[in-house]
C-alpha cells in the first residue's frame, strides 16, 4: 500500500521503510520552535531535567514575537530569561528587536524550513510550514523541552485528509476564504488528530502566501498538520533562502485517505467567520449591517505581501471610517520594508491606518489593539473565540485582507465591490 | 487509583483561551494561572472549586492553542482529571505531560452539575448517580508515559542513560 506525504516525512525520520496511520513512532526533527510565551516553561523544565546542552544550537529557534515590544515587566523579564539562555547555550537563531517577525511568517522566510523536514514549535500555528511541503505542528513547552535536548520526539501518525481542489477562483477571493469555507464545512474538529493535505489544479493555481494562510489554520479544523505537494511555486520560493538541503515528497496514488473531498473553488466567495468559532462562517453578503471598532490586518495567517497588497489596492485614495482603528501588522522586518518600498505605507497613512511593528499583538488579546466591552473587530487573524481580543463581551470576525480593508472604509463589515 | 470528586459542567469547544485567557501568559506561576483559569466563562471559578473536583466537557476540549498553561492553570485549583467525549491533540499531550489525567467518555448529559462521581483512572470506570460508564482506555504509549511519571521524568531517565553510556 502506498503512502502520503505526511507518513512518507514522518517514515523517512525514523529507521523505518512505512510508516501508518496510528502508529507510534520516534522520529528525529529538523528544527524546534518556541516563543516568548511558551520557551520560559521550556527552559524551567529544561534545567529541571539537568540537561547540559540542547541537541544542535543551529536547530533550536526562538522567536520572541507574541508580547513584544516588551508589553510589561514580566514580558521584559521572560525575553531576558530567553536570551540569556540562547547566549548560555550557543543558540543564534533567537530573533528578537529589528530581526524579529512573527514566526510563522519569519522561519520559512529566512530559509529555516525547507521541504521534507520534520519541524515542532510550540505554537498551535507550527503547522504553517506545511506550505512549503515539511510535516510540522504544534506542542506545549514540555515536548519541546523533549526535542530541544533528545533531537527526537514521538508522534503517532496521523490520518490524512485530502481535499482536492479544482475550478476558477473570484475575485479577491484568496487562501483565507478557502480554509475558512472548509473548516465551515468540517467543523472545528473536523480534522482532530488528522493531516490535511491540499491538492489540486486550484490550488496550483494559488500563491505561496495563501497555501502559508490554509497551512496555518489547519489547527483551526483540530488537524495535526496541513501539508501541500512541493510545486514550481514552492522551489521558486524556497531558491536563495533554504539554509538546508531539501528533499521532495509525493503522495502515492495509492496511498490511502480518511476522507477525500473534492471542492469547486468556483463556488467560493469572500467568507467571514462570526463569534466564537472559527467554523461559524458565513458569506460577507449574508451578514447585514454588523457595525464594527477595529480592522486588524496582520498576523502569521494574513500578514504576508499578498494582504498588505490587496488592503492596499483597496484602501488606496479612501479614508478609514470614523471612529474606526485600522492596524496594520507586517508579519517580518522584510515584508515590512517592501511594503514601505511599494508605497503601501503612504496609502495607509493617507487612508488614516496604524502601522504597527511585526507582532502577534491583539490576535491573541496580548497588546498593541485590545477590544473594550462591547467592542468589536474585523480581523484576519485566526481565532474568534470568547474575549481573544480583549474583554469577554467583545467579538472578533475573521477575514482575508480585502474584506477587512473594506469593512475599515466603511465602518461595518463591507465586501470590497462596495467600495471599489 | 480511585478519585471522587464533584463535577462542574463546560460545553463543547471549551478553547485554551476560555481555560486560561492569553493576556495572563506572560505568567508562569501555577497560583496565578490558576485564579484566572475558566475566566471568559465562570469568572471567579477558581473561588468557587474544591481540591479533587472534576471537569466534564464535551467535544474537542481544549482546542486552540499549544499553552502548556492551560492544564497548569486547571491542576493549580487541585482539579486532578479532566473528562470530555473528545480532545484536541496540543492539549492532550500538554495535560498528559504535566499530570493531568484525562478520560475519554461521552457522560456530559449524564451527569447534573455538582453531582459527585467517583472514577477508577487505571480503569477507566466512571460512576454516575445514573449510570457507570467506561471511559476509552489510555493508549498504551501514554499510560507507558504516565508509568515513567510523565515526559519531564522518561527524558531524566534517558539523559542518565546517555551518561551511563558516555
Amino acid at each position: 500500500m502506498g503512502m502520503t506525504i505526511t507518513e512518507k516525512i514522518l517514515a523517512a525520520h525514523t529507521e523505518k521503510d512505512f510508516v501508518e496511520p496510528g502508529e507510534i513512532i520516534d522520529a528525529k526533527i529538523d528544527l524546534v520552535l518556541a516563543n516568548d510565551i511558551t520557551a520560559p516553561l521550556s527552559i524551567e523544565e529544561f534545567e529541571k531535567v539537568g540537561a547540559k546542552k540542547v541537541f544542535d544550537p543551529e536547530k533550536v529557534v526562538f522567536v520572541l514575537d507574541h508580547f513584544t515590544p516588551n508589553k510589561d515587566v514580566i514580558s521584559a523579564g521572560n525575553c531576558k530569561r530567553i536570551r540569556e539562555f540562547s547566549k548560555a547555550y550557543g543558540i543564534s537563531h533567537c530573533y528578537e528587536g529589528g530581526e524579529c517577525g512573527i514566526e510563522h511568517a519569519l522561519l520559512p522566510e529566512q530559509g529555516l524550513v525547507v521541504p521534507g523536514d520534520v519541524v515542532i514549535g510550540a505554537d498551535s500555528h507550527t503547522c504553517t510550514y506545511g506550505a512549503v511541503g515539511a510535516f510540522s505542528t504544534g506542542m506545549g513547552s514540555t515536548d519541546i523541552t523533549y526535542g530541544m535536548v533528545m533531537g527526537r520526539i514521538w508522534f503517532k501518525v496521523p490520518e490524512s485528509i485530502k481535499f482536492n481542489c479544482f475550478g476558477n477562483w473570484q475575485k479577491w477571493v484568496t487562501g483565507k476564504d478557502l480554509i475558512l469555507h472548509i473548516i465551515g464545512m468540517i467543523g472545528v474538529d473536523g480534522a482532530l488528530y488528522a493531516a490535511m493535505e491540499f491538492s489540486g489544479e486550484a490550488i496550483t493555481a494559488l500563491s505561496m502566501d495563501s497555501r502559508f494562510a490554509i497551512a496555518n489554520m489547519a489547527i483551526e479544523a483540530g488537524g495535526k498538520n496541513g501539508i501541500f505537494e512541493v510545486d514550481e511555486k514552492t522551489l521558486a520560493f524556497i531558491a536563495g533562502r533554504g539554509k538546508r538541503p531539501h528533499t521532495i515528497y509525493r503522495s502515492d496514488k495509492d496511498a490511502s485517505y480518511k476522507e477525500v473531498h473534492e471542492i469547486d473553488v468556483t463556488g467560493i466567495g469572500l467568507k467571514v467567520a462570526c463569534p466564537s468559532l472559527p467554523s461559524n462562517v458565513k458569506d460577507v453578503g449574508e451578514l447585514g449591517n454588523v457595525a464594527i471598532d477595529q480592522v486588524v490586518i496582520g498576523s502569521c495567517t494574513n500578514g504576508r505581501m499578498e494582504d498588505l497588497e490587496a488592503a492596499a489596492q483597496i484602501l488606496k485614495g479612501k479614508r478609514v471610517a470614523k471612529d474606526v482603528r485600522c492596524i496594520v501588522i507586517p508579519a517580518t522586518p522584510t515584508i515590512y520594508r517592501e511594503a514601505l518600498k511599494r508605497g503601501f505605507f503612504e496609502v495607509f497613512l493617507d487612508a488614516g491606518c496604524i502601522i504597527s511593528p511585526p507582532t502577534c499583538g491583539p490576535c491573541l488579546g496580548g497588546h498593541m489593539g485590545i477590544l473594550a466591552k462591547g467592542e468589536r473587530a474585523v480581523a484576519t487573524t485566526n481565532r474568534n473565540f470568547i474575549g481573544r481580543m480583549g474583554h469577554t463581551e467583545s467579538e472578533v470576525y475573521l477575514s482575508g485582507a480585502a474584506v477587512a480593508a473594506a469593512s475599515a472604509i466603511k465602518g461595518r463589515i463591507a465586501h470590497p465591490d462596495e467600495v471599489m | 487509583m480511585i478519585l471522587k470528586g464533584r463535577v462542574w459542567k463546560f460545553g463543547d469547544n471549551i478553547d485554551t483561551d476560555i481555560i486560561i485567557p492569553a493576556q495572563y501568559l506572560a505568567h508562569t506561576d501555577p497560583k496565578v494561572l490558576g485564579e484566572h483559569c475558566m475566566e471568559p466563562l465562570r469568572p471567579g471559578f477558581n473561588k468557587e472549586v474544591r481540591q479533587g473536583d472534576i471537569i466534564v466537557g464535551g467535544l474537542n476540549f481544549g482546542c486552540g492553542s499549544s499553552r502548556e498553561h492551560a492544564p497548569i492553570a486547571i491542576s493549580a485549583l487541585g482539579i486532578p482529571l479532566v473528562i470530555a467525549k473528545t480532545f484536541a491533540r496540543i492539549f492532550y499531550r500538554n495535560a498528559f505531560n504535566k499530570g493531568l489525567a484525562l478520560l475519554e467518555a461521552d457522560i456530559i448529559d449524564l451527569v447534573d452539575e455538582g453531582e459527585e462521581i467517583e472514577v477508577d483512572i487505571s480503569s477507566g470506570t466512571i460512576k454516575c448517580n445514573k449510570k457507570v460508564v467506561e471511559a476509552k482506555p489510555i493508549p498504551p504509549f501514554m499510560e507507558e508515559l504516565i508509568n515513567h511519571g510523565g515526559l519531564v521524568k522518561y527524558l531524566k531517565k534517558k539523559l542518565e542513560e546517555q551518561n551511563e553510556r558516555i
